[in-house]
């Protein structure tokens, strides 16, 4: 089998495993997971193979593979037309999302409690709450989710959008597999419907993304209508249409066309990769299950954003303006969310911070131009994100089974109800601590310090000393919060008695988190700079030149030399912001408060409640557009306008009725009319049998006479 | 390449499927599922109908689109009535709302 054939096949075996799990296998939770992963684990194969092929190619950027069909005619001879293509950015982004979407799905067999009893009073729509075995006395165990084939389904669908996204070869299907994992994020983030909050939090996310996913669409007509194409070759990979575009005004702001289509397409990333100010949809969404939460709100769905406005670079980069924008708001929001992670008790809202200030981080990195940068961050930080959330669920569920073991009422997600987890739950502790390291940028050993000090470089070797200020600030942040939270949840002495009753997970679970730290450590190799001190130059690196050919003029920024300034910031900035987490949260006794919360609670206070954004939203757009609702919509057009006109309608009617009656109807026809009227009511007797007022029986009489009437038509004529 | 025919007794048997369902179902959501099906049978036809006789040319693609817009309009519409009555009644079961009746 060809590539190009390949490509095209590469999404179906999740769609197919999604409908038949709907269709046919529901019933069986076995049969629903063992399709859903066989039909990853196939599209992983053939990710691999592909991987594998192109990886070694040389000139894959200037010649991709790929081919295309003709989908939509738009005129006498002219189509629309779709394909897939697989170039070094689709490339490597392929990989890292064969092998958490893989990954994700076998940890979820153990994170829905798979083997596991039926639970005593569990239902449909609300977490599992445990069963109690019998036999045994009164102990009671985690029990499975009621709803395990709905899950596999679903997340099936969603691996099946993310690889159509990946594979396509224009903004249009991009689009399309976009707007399917936007579906798939809702519904899973309500997997649990019965919880008012899974409710909001689902509505949430949809209608906050959803704000960005109309200004995209708005950019993609404006460049489909300027450029007359939308695939990535006729735009980004078209010095010529590029030329065109940036040179043309498009009348708004002063900004040429390129900058406004650019700047369009770059909200849909604002709202898909929760930046600032669509950042707010992103923490709520893990009220969802946490194979969710890694896999859509880490890993996949939020990545797609950056890789969205990775592919538009060519395009955006013709506009400075556009540029700035986008540095500003990465930088911006890198080191909001991470100050906003610092006062958070929750293990998986600390990490949705960190994910949403990570996003920003590859923004800024593409608005100061390091494009390389920027993917290469999106590759090792999918891994090492993965891996933490799929940890951090571990974790709950260990704290889960020391909760139901104990029976005492604590929240097993608060961080502040743990401690001394590593002796519990040693394979999740050093996974978790990889990861963590990797996130804060751990030096040498871990992937996150190679991309993340490429970005820092790009960002000092470009001159932008405030992206690189502000990104150097929330690194530091970003480290203390993650020692932080390993130290809280990991280190010192159990503070409940739960946390002492922790468990491992079993091995579903563990195996995920190990074959994911593996990359979380190697990922970076790939990516070690030639000008690096000692180090550089022992491992070829490869994903500088793959993943660079995409430009033409390529590496500007890293080409300026490998300088040791930013380099020493980043050491110092991780290994402080470590040392300094473990020094302040090492000593934390069972019932204390957050020392932060003691040295600065009004600071803590503000952070805690993230800059009480979500209330100034509430007050700014939600509650206005509720009462434009409830008093403009219902009370003034509804019931004062169009009610108005049919009552004025009507009492004109009314009128008209008792003008008739006086003047015409009681002088001349009253008397045959009250003998007429003597008989109506037999007649309203006999039709009242017909008027039953259930729809459904008028639809049957109205279909019969049509058939009726639509035969005696035939038959005279036509037939006749 | 697939004869027109099989085009047309597909959507014939979508559209009986439909049919079924808007009168044989009972919750109002699905009966606006059943209507969504009849339209799609329909703009199969459309579409089948276009490509075997007048394609290139895109009268026939343009009435689908209308199609499929006036549906999408009219289930918002349609899921918004049922939400409000669901609200007013506390069911969406059509056998119950007979305030019409005579």
């Amino acid at each position: 089998m060809t590539i190009q054939t390949l490509l095209w096949l590469l999404p179906l075996p999740p769609l197919l495993a999604f409908a038949l799990i709907i269709l046919v296998t529901n019933r069986w939770k076995a049969l629903s997971h063992t399709l859903a992963i066989g039909a990853a684990a196939l599209s992983w194969l053939g990710s691999m193979f592909i991987c594998w092929t192109v990886f070694r190619l040389d000139g894959l950027a200037e010649h991709p593979i790929g081919s295309t069909i003709q989908w939509l005619p738009t005129g006498a001879d002219s189509w629309l037309s779709i394909g897939t293509r697989i170039d070094p950015l689709a490339a490597v982004t392929l990989f890292f999302v064969a092998w958490t979407v893989l990954f994700i799905f076998i940890y979820s067999v153990g994170y829905h409690n798979f083997g596991q009893p039926q639970g005593d009073h569990d239902r449909a729509g609300l977490p599992p709450e445990g069963a109690t075995l019998k036999g045994k006395g009164h102990h009671r165990v985690p029990s499975i989710e009621p709803m395990y084939s709905r899950f596999f389904a679903f997340i099936s669908l969603f691996a099946f959008a993310m690889y159509t996204l990946v594979v396509s070869d224009n903004l249009l299907t991009l689009y399309i597999g976009w707007e399917i994992m936007g579906l798939c994020s809702y519904l899973l983030i309500g997997f649990w419907y019965g919880k008012k909050s899974a409710r909001d939090a689902a509505v949430k996310a949809f209608l906050t993304t959803r704000v960005g996913d109309v200004f995209m669409l708005l950019g993609l007509v404006g460049l489909y209508k300027a450029a007359g194409t939308l695939s990535y070759a006729g735009i980004f990979g078209n010095e010529e249409m590029l030329h065109t575009l940036a040179t043309t005004g498009s009348g708004i702001l002063g900004l040429s066309q390129a900058g406004l289509f650019g700047l369009l397409l770059f909200i849909g990333t604002v709202g898909k990769s929760a930046q600032f100010p669509l950042h707010v949809w992103l923490p709520d969404a893990m009220e969802g299950p946490t194979p969710v939460s890694a896999m859509i709100h880490a890993a996949t769905m939020v990545s797609a954003g950056v890789y969205l406005s990775i592919r538009i670079f060519p395009l955006v980069s013709q506009s400075e303006t556009a540029l700035l924008v986008m540095s500003i708001i990465g930088a911006f929001t890198a080191l909001f969310a991470a100050t906003i992670a610092l006062a958070q008790n929750d293990i998986k809202r600390v990490l949705a911070y960190s994910t949403i200030s990570q996003l920003g981080y590859m923004i800024a990195a593409l608005g100061v131009g390091a494009y390389v940068a920027a993917a290469f961050h999106l590759v090792t930080h999918a891994f090492f994100k993965a891996l933490l959330f799929l940890g951090s669920g571990s974790v709950i569920h260990g704290m889960e089974h020391g909760v139901l073991h104990t029976g005492e009422h604590v929240d097993p997600q608060d961080m502040l109800n743990m401690g001394g987890l590593r002796v519990k739950m040693p394979i999740t502790f050093w996974t978790f601590l990889i990861g963590g390291f990797a996130l804060s940028g751990f030096p040498l050993v871990t992937a996150g310090f190679w991309s993340k000090d490429e970005i820092l470089s790009g960002a000092f070797a470009g001159g932008h000393w405030v992206v690189f200020a502000t990104l150097a600030v929330s690194a530091l942040l970003t480290a203390f919060y993650t020692m932080r939270q390993i130290t809280l949840t990991f280190l010192g002495q159990p503070r409940t008695k739960a946390a002492a009753h922790a468990h491992e997970t079993p091995l579903t679970m563990t195996l995920p988190l190990m074959v994911l730290s593996f990359f979380a450590i190697t990922a970076g190799w790939v990516g070690i700079p030639k000008a690096f001190p000692v180090l550089g130059g022992l491992i070829n690196p490869w994903f500088e030149e793959f993943v660079g050919s995409m430009l033409p003029a390529h590496g500007e920024a890293a080409e300026a030399g490998h300088s040791l300034v930013p380099l020493f910031t980043s050491l110092v900035v991780a290994l402080g912001g470590l040392y300094l987490g473990w020094l302040v949260y090492s000593k934390v006794k069972a019932g204390a408060k957050d020392p932060f919360a003691r040295a600065l609670p009004g600071l803590h206070r503000v952070l805690q409640n993230k800059y009480y954004i979500d209330e100034f939203y509430q007050r700014a757009f939600i509650r206005p557009a509720r009462w434009v609702a409830e008093e403009f919509s219902y009370r003034i057009i509804d019931r004062g306008l169009i009610d108005g006109i049919l009552h004025g309608i009507a009492g004109g009617g009314l009128g008209l009725g008792r003008f008739t009656r006086d003047q015409v109807d009681l002088p001349v026809w009253n008397h045959f009319v009250e003998w007429l009227m003597a008989r109506v009511p037999a007649l309203g007797r006999v039709l009242k049998g017909v008027q039953t007022g259930r729809v459904q029986q008028y639809m049957v009489i109205a279909i019969a006479i049509a058939v009726v009437v639509g035969v005696l038509f035939v038959y005279f004529f036509v037939l006749a | 390449m697939i004869p027109l025919s099989w085009y047309l007794i597909f959507a014939a048997a979508l559209f009986c499927i439909g049919l079924f369902g808007v009168l044989a179902r009972k919750n109002a959501v699905a009966i606006l599922m059943g209507v969504e099906l009849m339209l799609n049978a329909v703009n199969i036809n459309l579409v089948a109908f276009w490509r075997y006789l007048y394609a290139p040319d895109l009268a026939g693609l343009t009435f689908v689109a209308i199609v499929l817009v006036a549906a999408a309009a009219e289930t918002a519409v349609g899921l918004a009535l049922i939400i409000s009555v669901y609200r007013r009644r506390s069911t969406v079961v059509v056998d119950d709302l007979s305030l019409m009746k005579g």
